[in-house]
């Protein structure tokens, strides 16, 4: 449901971008002047011995280029930092059925199994090749520190001496991956193996690709969605020093320049007018928003409906109603829109940070009228994604450009265009009306949901009603009703919208653990107890009571101070979180500390996962409390980071986190705690104040109070 | 115009307008990429470099405004003692994700140690607080300046 080159990402400690070149594997047959052992199309062994890692994921900041390095270091016996990793180039074919789109906490769940496989396949390659030199049985030789070791008679061969010979047999088939109980690699804290290189401020992101005789642009897009380039002061852009090029397309205009700056000061020098559509720039927020709510009085399409509803409410004993509203969002990644592309002789070169390389290279192509095969995309790291470069348009506008101009250029995007012109976060409304029994056990629950949906928008013509990213978990909840129905009614406005980190079960995950901690409010029970009263699921009660236990639930907090819980199940992993806020007289909401606890089966990396859970705690804190993207006038509200406001160091909270220990097949970690945080921290507020916060941004809603 | 100014201790020149700023000169003249654009407001800390030692947003100064002065950029920082005490702890500590701000928060991070070689965590969050993170790595960078300060105190002694 989501969406590289020649200069080479080498991990481990000689780490520089373009340090090295090594053999790139291209097929199943080795080529036959390396002699490289090739598992797959990704993972192989060069000619030089040491392990060969095309990530077949792009690099966010999520730490994947580190976690699959691991697992692959595993089971061909190499320690991480000696496996040579490249950025492949956006090749949508190249990996499937893996796909190279990297987004929905997927990457992990999808390559653990065909990853470990593929090692172990070249690993048994070179031992069954030491075993016919040594005329050993297979089964007396294994794999230890990049060479294979006969037990019997201590003969080495290291993995250089075996390649040559274990490309030439056939690749074996079936090959056992390791069992748990021989992780050596899987599960231990692993230092990020790009770290070195960005602490220096040598890691290469997208925004930093040099080529020789690149020119830099900037670009200024109609502030009002749909609007035409009217009118622009050519001579005044043109008359600032360094200004090469203004280039003007329907809804866009460029300017190419000797140097960002200059670019930067044609663009205002150019003062573009636009031809806007009348409506779109008479329509409110509040409009917007308005239409929103109001889906959620039309019927929409159910997503779940199970059990008789009328039975169930029937013998209920009493009801209850709520409705919340999340707002639209901006992803404000710290590397700004960019791109760098050549267009040249009917070929394009593309040098950008994209989570979906193939996808971006087929966009490119088709903007442009050539063929895929025409155009190369080199991927490269990304200062950020959150979803954001899961959409395609920087590529496009480059390529767009480049056609235009004799030159390479780097197109890079001001920050305010880059909020103005996000794909945002669809506002959605939610809207709960469950019956309880007795023993306050809800019996029967209406869940109608209205909003943007972005799976309409890419499914065209075979979208039937019901977006399965926004009610994705809802048909397998954590609490189970013998009557429920869900409903998805989809609204459009002006607005574009895309994914966003924690997709649709965060808007699932506000919206149903504030429901929860209002019924057991109502009921007067204990949130924690009453979710573990309806909540069956073993790994769910098991990081619910580990928070219990580890964040003074219990005890007396002081006045102005409240703990709030939430807990979620999806992408195959469970997280429950007690946040702790204070809200003083001023009514600024301080979070002080978060409690989390993760069961996300087996962990590869404990210093990725636990970073990934401080990033989501930070990353959604700073929405929840902060995040909301405007529209006046037909055009986005905010800007830069003065008015699309996040946390800093100074309103971060203390984060402690419990890994539970578990051998299930792992579940995704980049989505999880962004989820699980909006609703802790609105129950936390509610906890501190009494104020029950049904609309976010949470800020904003307790001081409209 | 030529702006005259030493970047991470080489005397250099540039022809470029005075009131560009520096960042620009860094990132797109001098091809210095590890100073990061990120907002070109004041607003992120990505740009912050040193300029005679104290931290400066690269995106609000005029190039003019650093002649004559001697600018250090995450790549110069990296390679003195302070430099690459900030670097281990950052490694130690496990800090970066995306890694796009880090350049900056360790300019910042330098730049606050040159002032108070043993902060407290208040004293790192009133000095950190100009630096964004988006990916949420605040709490290891807390834990990484307190390793920087030990460190560098180590060195020192």
């Amino acid at each position: 449901m989501m969406r590289a080159n020649r200069r080479q990402f080498i991990a481990g400690s000689s780490l520089a971008a373009g340090a090295l070149a090594v053999p790139v594997l291209t097929g199943h047959a080795a080529t036959p002047a390396a002699k490289a052992l090739a598992a797959n199309t990704w993972l192989g062994v060069g000619a030089d011995g040491r392990v060969t890692l095309a990530l077949p994921k792009t690099e966010m900041g999520q730490g994947i280029l580190t976690a699959v390095t691991m697992i692959a270091a595993e089971e061909l016996a190499v320690a991480p930092a000696d496996v040579v990793v490249t950025l492949p180039d956006g090749d949508a074919a190249r990996f499937a059925p893996i796909m190279q789109d990297t987004g929905g906490s997927t990457s992990i769940r999808e390559l653990w199994q065909p990853l470990r496989e593929a090692g172990a396949t070249a690993r048994l390659a070179l031992v069954q090749a030491a075993a016919v030199r040594w005329k050993v049985p297979v089964a007396e030789c294994r794999a230890v520190n990049g060479a294979v070791v006969h037990a019997g008679s201590g003969k080495v061969l290291p993995y250089a001496a075996l390649v040559a010979a274990a490309a030439a047999a056939p690749l074996p088939k079936d090959a056992p991956v390791l069992p748990a109980s021989e992780y050596k690699v899987i599960g231990r804290q692993q230092r990020r193996l790009d770290g070195d290189a960005k602490v220096h401020g040598k890691a290469e992101f997208g925004i930093d690709v040099i080529v020789p005789g690149m020119k830099f642009a900037s670009i200024v897009q109609s502030p009002v969605f749909g609007g035409t380039l009217a009118g622009v002061n050519e001579a005044a852009a043109k008359a600032v020093p360094g200004v090469r090029a203004v280039v003007k397309v329907a809804d866009a205009l460029y300017v190419v320049a000797d140097n960002t700056w200059a670019a930067r000061q044609g663009i205002a020098a150019a003062a573009p007018n636009w031809t806007v559509d009348p409506a779109k720039k008479a329509t409110s927020h509040a409009r917007i928003v308005g239409a929103v709510a109001d889906g959620l009085n039309k019927p929409g399409f159910a997503a779940v409906d199970s059990g008789d509803l009328a039975k169930a409410r029937a013998g209920a004993k009493r009801s209850f109603t709520a409705e919340y509203h999340q707002p639209f969002l901006a992803h404000a990644t710290m590397e700004p829109a960019n791109c760098v592309a050549q267009v040249k002789d009917g070929k394009a070169e593309i040098w950008t940070g994209t989570q979906v390389p193939g996808a971006a290279r087929d966009a490119a192509a088709k903007a442009l009228g050539f063929a895929p095969e025409k155009v190369t995309l080199h991927n490269r790291l990304m200062g950020g994604g959150f979803g954001r470069r899961l959409e395609t348009d920087m590529v496009e506008r480059a390529v767009q450009l480049a056609a235009q101009v004799p030159w390479p250029v780097k197109l890079t995007w001001s920050r305010e265009e880059d909020i103005a012109h996000d794909w945002f976060r669809p506002a959605y409304a939610d809207r709960f009306d469950v019956a309880l029994d007795g023993a306050g056990k809800p019996v029967a629950w209406e869940h109608k949901i209205a909003g943007s949906s972005i799976m309409a928008r890419l499914m065209g013509d075979k979208f039937a009603g019901v977006d399965d990213d926004v009610v994705d978990g809802l048909s397998a909840p954590l609490y189970e009703v013998p009557a429920r129905k869900v409903t998805f009614q989809q609204v459009e406005s002006l607005v574009p919208t895309s994914w966003w980190r924690g997709v649709g079960p965060l808007r699932t995950a506000f919206a149903v653990e504030s429901l929860v901690d209002e019924l057991a409010h109502e009921l007067g029970r204990d949130a924690i107890e009453y979710r573990l009263a309806l909540i069956s699921d073993p790994r769910a009660r098991h990081v619910l009571q580990t928070v219990q236990a580890l964040s003074d639930w219990n005890s007396k907090q002081p006045a102005g101070t409240g703990l709030g819980v939430a807990v979620v199940h999806n992408w195959d992993t469970y997280m429950a979180a007690v946040a702790q806020v204070t809200v003083g007289a001023d009514k600024q909401i301080v979070v002080k500390k978060v409690t989390v606890a993760v069961d996300c089966g087996q962990a590869v990396n404990p210093s990725g996962i636990r970073a990934q859970i401080d990033s989501g705690v930070l990353f959604g804190g700073s929405a929840a409390l902060f995040g909301e993207v405007t529209f006046d006038g037909g055009a986005a509200a905010q800007s830069n980071y003065h008015d699309y406001r996040v946390l800093r160091m100074n309103e971060a909270p203390r984060i402690e986190t419990t890994l539970i220990t578990s051998t299930e097949k792992p579940g995704g970690m980049g989505e999880p705690p962004c989820a699980v945080i909006f609703p802790a921290l609105a129950n936390a507020v509610f906890a501190a104040t009494g104020k029950r916060l049904r609309s976010l941004p949470l800020q904003k809603a307790l001081e409209s109070i | 115009m030529a702006v005259t100014l030493t970047i991470n201790g080489k005397p250099a020149s540039f022809d470029v307008p005075a009131e560009m700023p520096l960042l620009w000169l860094l990132r797109d003249v001098a091809q210095l990429t590890g100073t990061k654009f990120g907002c070109a407001a004041g607003l992120c800390g990505a740009c912050s470099v040193l300029i005679d030692g104290t931290r400066a947003f690269a995106c609000q100064t005029p190039a003019g405004d650093a002649q004559g002065k001697a600018i250090t950029t995450i790549e110069g920082l990296t390679e003195q003692p302070l430099g690459k005490a900030l670097t281990a702890a950052w490694n130690e500590a496990d800090v970066v994700q995306c890694g796009y701000c880090q350049p900056g928060q360790i300019v910042a991070a330098a730049s606050l140690l040159k002032e108070n070689p043993k902060p407290d965590d208040a004293a790192i969050d009133a000095g950190m607080a100009g630096n964004i993170c988006r990916c949420g790595t605040y709490p290891r960078i807390r834990a990484a300046i307190h390793r920087a300060a030990a460190l560098n105190a180590g060195e020192k002694a």
